[in-house]
């Protein structure tokens, strides 16, 4: 079983912060020392470009750069090494989609589908997308407990939808999507439409296999799997990628430039120009090796235990004084729970529970829509990750006690 | 010790907020809004000769949002329709008594925005 007291040791954070409750993992997680050692270490020790230099630290630099990018395959399971392009985070990868897709796929009177409970990165591209090239812009719509209504699918999706973009699990809500299954209905609907799925806040959570769930496009971000900043994610099928027109123009994207014309690479770095952000891309191979050393069997274990036990208490504590969102059995989610105490405002809560290093979300989290849809303007989000013990919840609870407490409410 | 933010008049006015509520004929309504975090606040005035004969806020919005309306309207209730413009935002924070960040300032600057709204332009807003 995963030991969060021993891991803690291995985040630097804790040692400067060593009062920290970080319940704030579907924001951005923590980084352990490797990965940090792993950064450093190219900026000591081998700081060179990539792919230019002959000598010996840029061919190092190259390496380990391409290394990373092997290590990301196998962490998805792609087929191929060169169907993985790195980006600046998840919601790069999809805009790059919606700008070559919105090329080479999309013409007026096409439709696109993405569902109510998308973070706006999944949201705003398609949206705009279908706005400026006359497109019927779809939405699958969520049940109570905050379930995707799978069984409207198939009202929802034509010979004309031509991309289903879906997140696995919402960074609100916390539910998994049963993508596998959504993928399969929807292909069966239309075999030509184009999947994409957003996997930003399921890739630390359980393991992930692309050629499994069918899906055409997946993406992601490094610094949700403690992995740093600026390094993003995009898989697609080599098949439909080759087939994209690049997105950025400049360096290293190309093979030959004439004053007339220019021939672009191949896959991968067709859609990789300039010097892209290697020393995190490097550092984001320890984060793959620290999470692999872990294994997903006992983060799942952990993220349920944390879950099923963060549900109870609230509910036990504060009965009807708190609404919690999403799915009530802890299996149908990964750690993130999101509520609101009734009669105090989320800005007030998570500003009273900093008095005590407790650090949970505050606002629509990047999800207007779907607040809307839950008529609520905000919400109180707290989310965990390895590094989580049962007292970080029990600390929670108390700090909300102690609001309730404070504010007479 | 007092909570640096939540003091007690701030808590005062949160709970029993002064001037909350619509008036039958106002003058002049508007409206402010922080779509970021669901604060909405609602002003209505009357005035006669030059002066804020009354004013009511309604609404929804955290403690912060709340205790500055009801501090605000407090204030200018009675006063000259030129004593809107003096306000500004070290006014405001000096009336809370407090200190503020930049995403909170909002909150507590959501209330000015909609007096200046309401006062300031021709019409208020809708």
């Amino acid at each position: 079983m995963l030991n969060p007291r021993k891991i803690k040791k291995d985040f630097p954070i804790f040692k400067y912060q060593p009062d920290l409750v970080y319940l704030d993992s579907a924001a951005t997680s923590l980084k352990p020392k490797v990965v940090l050692e792993k950064i450093e270490e190219y900026y000591q020790r081998y700081c060179a470009n990539v792919f230019r230099g002959i000598y010996k630290i840029s061919e190092r630099a190259t390496e380990e750069y391409e290394k990373t990018r092997d290590k990301v395959a196998n962490f998805i399971g792609a087929r191929e090494t060169k169907e993985i392009i790195f980006t600046r985070n998840t919601t790069e990868s999809i805009n790059l989609l919606a700008y070559t897709l919105g090329q080479k796929v999309i013409s007026k009177g096409d439709e696109i589908l993405v569902s109510i409970m998308e973070h706006h990165s999944n949201f705003v591209p398609w949206q705009q997308l279908a706005k400026n090239k006359g497109v019927q812009f779809k939405i699958l719509d969520i049940d109570e407990e905050g379930k995707l209504k799978i069984w409207e699918l198939k009202n929802l999706i034509s010979k004309r939808t031509k991309i289903l973009a879906l997140t696995f699990v919402s960074n609100v809500l916390g539910t998994i999507n049963p993508i596998k299954k959504i993928i399969k209905m929807a292909k069966e609907l239309n075999p030509k439409l184009i999947t994409i799925v957003d996997a930003a806040q399921a890739v630390g959570h359980f393991p992930i296999n692309v050629q499994d769930l069918g899906c055409d496009f997946l993406v992601f971000s490094s610094h949700k799997i403690l992995g740093p900043t600026g390094v993003g994610v995009l898989w697609g099928k080599r098949e439909i990628l080759e087939n994209l027109p690049p997105f950025n123009f400049g360096g290293e994207m190309v093979e030959k430039v004439t004053i007339k014309k220019t021939i672009f690479k191949e896959l991968p770095h067709r859609f990789e120009a300039g010097t892209p952000n290697v020393a995190d891309v490097i550092g984001f191979q320890a984060a793959l090796d620290y999470l692999s050393k872990i294994g997903f069997k006992e983060i799942k274990e952990h993220d349920n235990n944390l879950t099923s036990f963060g549900l109870q208490l609230l509910k036990e504590k504060f009965q009807n004084k708190i609404k919690v969102l999403g799915p009530e059995n802890p299996k149908d989610k990964i750690g993130i729970i999101s509520f609101n105490l009734l009669k105090a405002h989320p800005h007030d809560v998570s500003q009273i529970l900093d008095r005590d290093q407790i650090c949970i979300r505050a606002g629509h989290h990047c999800a207007l829509p779907l607040h809307q849809r839950l008529k609520l303007t905000a919400s109180c989000r707290a989310s965990f990750y390895i590094y989580n013990q049962r007292e970080d919840i029990e600390k929670l609870v108390l700090g909300l006690e102690k609001i309730v407490k404070f504010l007479k409410i | 010790m007092e909570d640096p933010l939540y003091k007690e008049l701030i808590l005062f006015h949160w709970k029993n907020p002064q001037n909350y509520g619509k008036l039958k004929n106002p003058d002049k309504v508007s409206f402010a809004r922080n779509l970021a975090c669901g604060d909405e606040i609602k002003m209505e005035v009357k005035i006669k000769t030059k002066k804020i004969k009354e004013i009511k806020f309604s609404g929804k919005g955290c403690i912060i949002s709340q205790a500055s309306a009801s501090l605000l309207t407090e204030y200018l209730k009675g006063k000259d329709i030129s004593e809107v413009k003096k306000i500004d935002k070290d006014f405001v924070l000096k009336l809370l008594g407090i200190q503020l960040g930049p995403t909170r300032l909002k909150c507590a600057l959501l209330a000015l925005e909609a007096i200046r709204r309401l006062i300031l332009t021709k019409n208020g807003v809708s």
